[in-house]
């Protein structure tokens, strides 16, 4: 039996407003407790509509461990449903990415279903006749997941059939996708280019948290940034412009002072993001003639405005950022407690100069990549950490900077941008949503079970 | 420098093999052109470097980064410090072109990689693009492909 076993008042001892506990991290049966109710309540990314453009189509994932697809029906409807046969277990698609025809079909006994996921047909019938298949939960083909929401082509599910609904759920948050869909002139985005795949000895928390961690950048990626700004600093003297890549760089070494101004604002239900008034995006070179084309789209007043907000990351809670300017997604995906698939997407502005993309996969190839230098270090940060915590002289983890006795929690509010105020409303959050579930009567059955 | 046989090609890409492998890296950016590339693609028989994804796709400034970035005091995911091996099968010429000075070698190999008790083996193909300068063959372009480019890797810090 376990410690924590659906016991809410256990889940929520670990979470102090300045400090949380080490088993958040590092424990199996938290890591459990997380996909059966944390992955359940919330609503998690799936993808984005413009991979699965035309009826058929299907794109595979996970909302924490459970296997899921997204398929484009022919009414042009897209359905989230869980990637598993009703007949014996068998996932129905094993592509990330694919198109299914009019049905899908599975391998093993070539059930076939639509592509809204109703029972289509069942080979050779009759061998169900009077064994009452009509009242099975099979019948009834591929199951949706609790609720799906597609908003401005972004996919997002819940698990649970009930709970927080979407608009509720984000709340005001959306506002860092709605920046990223109207820097296209033409208001619509394209995911395109391979997504960079990253595996991490770490839980998944680390990775979220580290997004807005702003006093890591100087310290951690003084090995690369600082290097590239080193070796660009001697380069520079044969003459050139700066390139791309160091503007990319060289922003990650700039002082404590120009994050604490860059500002953090928080939202309800553990969405936040860095980057208020500025940040380390806003000072790259203008891609030639982009900035004409958001004016004929929007007109001069709001196409500046639209560019000149640039939110540094974006958190929806629980496992996705969004960079607004850069115009990618990153989803960290919960493999084990010790153990997390990240994927980096990369978004193409409609209507835009190739040259914008053609920054968006360079920032995604520098900073994400499992080949990135920037990668390195984080990625060596995080595995310490998870080895650094079964020490047992200490059994808290601190979030206390910047932190105010009494600080108002599920509120809107902005603070200095190098607060932990964000992974304080990403952990009441959590706390929230891994307990809104465990019913009194689960933990009564598992003492009596102990 | 003669002309150019396929016995330079070969013994050029084993050189540049070993230098990786022997952490002599000066000496194996000195075998790139200023404008070269170093490439590794992201997809599929990838065609563009620039607006396809990539894992790596660096010019000398961003080689030159990393090669001082593996020295540096304060690089900690190289505590301790990384090695390299090269198992290459032997180079097969694909172009041998005097007359625009151009010459490409095809090269499949086996890549291992450690850091402290890790050990990682990687597998692909790797294609040189030469030229002669000033009577030394220097690198283009190298282009790596790795067989499983898609698949999620740990750290992948040195050289392949």
């Amino acid at each position: 039996m376990t410690r924590y076993a659906a016991d809410p008042s256990a889940i929520k001892a670990l979470i102090h407003p300045e400090r949380v506990h080490r088993d958040v991290y590092t424990d199996p049966d938290i890591f459990r407790l997380e996909m059966k109710h944390l992955f359940a309540n919330t609503w998690v990314y799936v993808g984005h509509a413009s991979q699965i453009p035309n009826p058929g189509d299907y794109l595979t994932t996970e909302i924490g461990d459970q296997p899921v697809m997204a398929s484009r029906h022919t009414d042009g409807s897209i359905h989230v449903l869980y990637n598993r046969c009703p007949h014996k277990g068998t996932k129905i698609a094993s592509e990330a990415c694919g198109n299914t025809g009019k049905f899908f079909r599975c391998p093993y006994h070539a059930w076939s279903f639509k592509t809204n996921g109703a029972l289509l047909a069942i080979p050779f019938k009759k061998g169900y006749d009077g064994t009452g298949l009509e009242e099975s939960e099979a019948v009834k083909g591929l199951a949706p997941v609790g609720a799906a929401h597609v908003y401005r082509d972004f996919i997002f599910a819940r698990l649970a059939p009930s709970g927080v609904d979407f608009a509720t759920f984000f709340g005001e948050s959306l506002s860092s996708i709605d920046n990223m869909i109207d820097r296209s002139p033409e208001g619509k985005l394209v995911l395109e280019g391979a997504p960079l795949r990253y595996m991490h000895p770490c839980n998944w928390k680390m990775l979220v948290e580290n997004q807005t961690d702003t006093c890591h950048p100087m310290v951690a990626h003084e090995s690369s940034a600082g290097t590239a700004v080193s070796v660009w600093e001697r380069e520079q003297a044969k003459g050139g412009k700066k390139p791309m890549a160091v503007e990319v760089y060289a922003p990650f070494m700039s002082p404590y002072d120009f994050f604490e101004k860059m500002g953090i604002r928080v939202w309800p239900n553990g969405h936040g993001h860095t980057g208020v008034t500025t940040s380390i995006h806003a000072d790259y070179s203008a891609i030639p003639g982009y900035f004409e084309k958001m004016v004929e789209a929007y007109g001069e007043e709001r196409a500046r405005a639209i560019l000149g907000e640039n939110r540094h990351n974006t958190i929806y809670f629980p496992n996705i950022m969004v960079k607004g300017p850069i115009q990618t997604l990153r989803l960290f995906k919960p493999i084990a407690a010790d153990r997390t698939l990240v994927e980096s997407y990369t978004f193409r502005l409609v209507g835009a100069p190739d040259m914008l993309f053609e920054r968006t996969l360079m920032y995604n190839r520098l900073i994400n990549a499992p080949t990135s230098i920037v990668g390195h270090d984080d990625l060596e940060m995080y595995e310490r950490a998870q080895l650094g915590l079964h020490a047992d002289g200490l059994e808290w983890v601190n979030i206390q900077r910047l932190y105010e006795p009494g600080e108002a929690e599920d509120v809107t509010e902005i603070s200095g941008g190098t607060s932990e105020r964000q992974m304080r409303n990403q952990f009441h959050a959590w706390a929230k949503y891994m307990t809104m579930s465990m019913k009194p009567e689960d933990a009564a059955f598992q003492e009596a079970a102990q | 420098m003669s002309a150019v046989t396929e016995k330079d090609l070969v013994d050029f890409v084993y050189r540049e093999a070993r230098l990786l492998d022997e952490l002599r890296y000066e000496e194996w950016l000195g075998l790139y052109a200023e404008d070269a590339h170093y490439w590794m693609p992201a997809e599929w028989r990838q065609t563009d470097p620039r607006l396809q994804a990539s894992l790596m796709y660096e010019d000398m400034l961003l080689l030159r980064i990393r090669v001082e970035r593996l020295s540096g005091a304060r690089t900690f995911s190289q505590k301790p410090k990384s090695r390299a091996q090269h198992l290459l099968q032997a180079p097969q010429v694909d172009e041998l072109n005097p007359a625009e000075n151009r010459y490409r070698t095809y090269t499949p190999f086996h890549y291992a990689e450690t850091r402290g008790d890790e050990f990682n083996i990687y597998a692909g193909w790797a294609r040189h693009e030469l030229r002669v300068e000033e009577g030394n063959l220097k690198i283009v372009l190298k282009r790596v492909d790795l067989v499983n480019f898609d698949a999620p890797f740990g750290n992948i810090q040195l050289f392949m």
